[in-house]
């Protein structure tokens, strides 16, 4: 074990990987000579050299589908697209080839590519540089898409999606890339498609991914002080494939659950989890399951606006406390 | 990178043997008569198939563009690599598939190319390295740049032939993957085959700069412009192009043919007058081919009846094939949705529930 941040984190197994596997490469804009926008590729092109960390033109169309194209032949690239926003860039050929390349042709070509790339908003970065729409992609059969909320996690979902012949897309966040924690030594893929009880509690379920699982926790031990409650947090870690059954087995015991997104509330990956505990734990559930999510606005730079528009511990705790007492449940027992 | 020597492909298809004669410059038109040939009788029988209601979805033909097609195939080296957009039956059988497989792709078999997964905009045989016909204008581009980008990280000396469209040269995908082959030097040779309309479109109307070729000039690229109604300089022109791409010279080669019928089949093209259209007759490659053959005494009229009839007769085998293969069991459903198998995928039908419903209570019981 090290303790590291998630940033180390990403950094370090990209190297590993890239020693390991001489078919990984990196293409992205401004992540070798500049070192990445935010500093994940540091130190690789000094290492591996332009071939292998490769500057790209400002063409996220072009040079994600070209980390397709050479993905068909069997290199495994790694791309880093600067933000999510700017996938909407190569939304036709994540969507319509990464995802597509596989099945439509019956099987006959693999895509072993990976998209990294950070959400998040809250550094006043103003409305087309601070959203959350992994959604889009969790959308699409085809795609896997993780999302670790803590070092140990970015580096065991790395190294499985860089490992596995399917495109998937990391997510990362921007508020999340100097969390510290500690952060196995040994190179373990984990397991895509498959979320984690990271705390486990007996009063309500709290399922949450990327940022706002890190947000959960915090709120999870905080409370456990100030109300006395026991949270359960559920990371979904995965966002496709979803692990449902890990959701709806919380759920079944604690009998309530509160969902928490970066994104925006309607259609969001929220209203899914919902619909899942609603299909699972209809008949377990003690009251509605209540969504912490973005306000519904095009996020604005002003920090008042911006602060009171992003989902927050405090709204998190609001929302626990309220989902409780609607149900005359407090601290692991009911209320006479 | 040291250029192999220049052969007629050896087709591996149902179409016919190798021209024997193939050596010689008649042999070599002659050879390319049959196989444009060949690709007639294709089309023609997809669109009857198509109005037939056998064949379903779109169905956009390469009547008229024959001779492009070999020319531009025969220039490729059996390791060369080929992306091609969705109007691709003439090169998947050109590249050697067999026809029956291609046509029970058209039919949705599970003997097809993509075992019925892709169609007729989506033929795929890794063995003839066509590494697929592509439905979204332009969405082959960027990948066959990044094929051509593991070519050049392995050191390798194939190329990649990316084939499109004139339409497809007014999208962004166009620019940014001319740009990067440019920047990166890749071994890509994208090939225009401009037949004067998109969809309905004509190139004037769509294009800025009309002569389609020049657009390279903005990445530095080498380009030219050929006869695309002329198999052997589409084939010349594609081996100099060729050469350029394996010497780390991308380059932009534009061919210039009729589409003789609409867009696709149920396009009926009102938007050409009386005169385009009888123009397009007297311009069809095909015909132009036999005419010329036959005045030079390189083919009588019985071989010409001959090379159709046994056209005719491996299309008629093509769709027999097709018609004999089933159709793709529908407990194969969930077996393409990811090549690394993961946890928790989902395998459920419309109708099923994504849980089990939980067990009623007991009537009576207490609660």
């Amino acid at each position: 074990m090290s303790i590291m941040t998630y940033r180390q984190a990403l950094r370090d197994t990209l190297r590993t990987e890239m020693r390991r596997d001489p078919d990984v490469l990196l293409l992205g804009e401004e992540i070798g000579v500049f070192e990445g926008s935010y500093k994940i590729t540091a130190g690789l092109l000094a290492e591996f050299g332009e071939k292998r960390v490769r500057d790209t033109p400002i063409a996220e169309e072009g040079f994600t589908g070209a980390a397709i194209g050479a993905a068909m032949l069997g290199l495994r690239p790694v791309v880093e697209i600067m933000t999510i926003n700017f996938s909407l860039l190569a939304l036709d050929q994540i969507v319509n080839h990464a995802a597509k390349i596989y099945g439509m042709f019956g099987g006959q070509a693999r895509v072993p590519l990976v998209i990294r790339t950070p959400g998040g908003g809250g550094q006043q970065l103003g409305a087309t540089h601070s959203q959350n729409i992994e959604l889009y992609y969790a959308f699409v059969p085809g795609m896997k898409v993780v999302a670790p909320s803590n070092p140990a996690d970015a580096k065991s979902l790395l190294l499985a999606a860089i490992r596995d012949d399917d495109p998937v897309l990391f997510l990362e966040n921007l508020a999340l890339y100097n969390a510290k924690g500690e952060v196995p030594d040994d190179d373990t893929p984990g397991e895509i498609g498959r979320a984690a009880v990271t705390r486990p509690g007996r009063d309500i379920t709290v399922v949450a991914y990327s940022r706002m699982a890190a947000v959960a926790l915090t709120v999870a031990e905080r409370m456990a002080q100030t109300d006395g409650i026991d949270i359960e947090v559920v990371d979904l870690r995965s966002l496709r494939p979803l692990d449902r059954e890990t959701v709806v087995d919380s759920v079944r015991r604690t009998h309530c659950a509160v969902v928490l997104e970066d994104d925006w509330l309607t259609y969001g990956i929220g209203a899914e989890i919902a619909a899942t505990i609603s299909d699972g734990a209809f008949d377990w559930l003690d009251a509605p399951v209540r969504r912490v999510a973005m306000a519904e606005v095009p996020l604005p730079y002003a920090k008042t606006l911006e602060t009171a528009a992003l989902p927050s511990a405090d709204d998190v705790t609001t929302a626990i406390r309220q989902t409780l007492a609607s149900v005359g449940r407090r601290a692991g027992k009911d209320i006479p | 990178m040291a250029k192999r020597r220049p052969t007629v492909r050896e087709p591996r298809g149902q179409h016919g043997p190798a021209g024997e004669d193939a050596a010689t410059d008649g042999g070599q038109r002659r050879e390319f008569y049959r196989r444009m040939v060949f690709i007639r009788r294709f089309e023609e029988r997809a669109a009857r198939a198509y109005t037939q209601a056998e064949i379903g979805g779109y169905c956009h033909l390469n009547l008229g563009e024959e001779a492009t097609v070999v020319g531009l195939m025969s220039a490729l080296e059996q390791t060369d690599y080929l992306f091609t957009n969705y109007r691709e039956h003439g090169y998947a059988l050109a590249r050697g598939v067999a026809a029956g497989r291609v046509m029970a792709e058209l039919y949705g078999r599970r003997d097809g190319v993509s075992k019925g997964w892709g169609g007729s905009m989506h033929l795929f045989d890794g063995n003839a390295r066509l590494l697929g016909g592509y439905g979204i204008v332009g969405g082959q581009l960027p990948l066959a740049t990044g094929a051509a980008l593991a070519i050049d990280y392995r050191g390798g000396d194939e190329a990649v032939a990316c084939v499109m469209g004139d339409g497809t040269t007014n999208i962004g995908a166009f620019h940014e993957s001319l740009n990067i082959a440019a920047l990166w030097n890749l071994p890509v040779v994208y090939v225009v085959v401009n037949n004067g309309l998109g969809m309905g479109t004509t190139v004037e109307k769509a294009s800025g700069e009309p002569e389609l070729h020049r657009k390279a000039a903005s990445y530095r690229m080498s380009s030219a412009r050929v006869d695309g109604n002329d198999p052997v300089a589409v084939r010349e022109a594609m081996l100099s192009a060729l050469a350029s791409a394996r010497s780390g010279r991308p380059f932009l080669l534009e061919a210039v043919s009729s589409r003789l019928k609409g867009h696709s089949v149920v396009d009926p093209a009102k938007y050409r007058t009386r005169e385009e259209v009888e123009a397009l007759r007297t311009s069809d490659p095909v015909a132009a081919l036999a005419f010329r053959l036959r005045d030079e005494g390189e083919l009588t009229d019985e071989a010409i009846a001959e090379i159709d009839a046994e056209a005719t007769s491996a299309v008629a085998a093509a769709v027999a094939f097709a018609e004999a293969s089933p159709a793709p069991s529908v407990d194969t459903l969930f077996d393409y949705t990811y090549a690394t198998p993961v946890p928790n995928d989902s395998r459920r039908l419309p109708g099923q529930p994504l849980f089990e419903p939980a067990p009623l209570p007991r009537i009576g019981a207490d609660r």
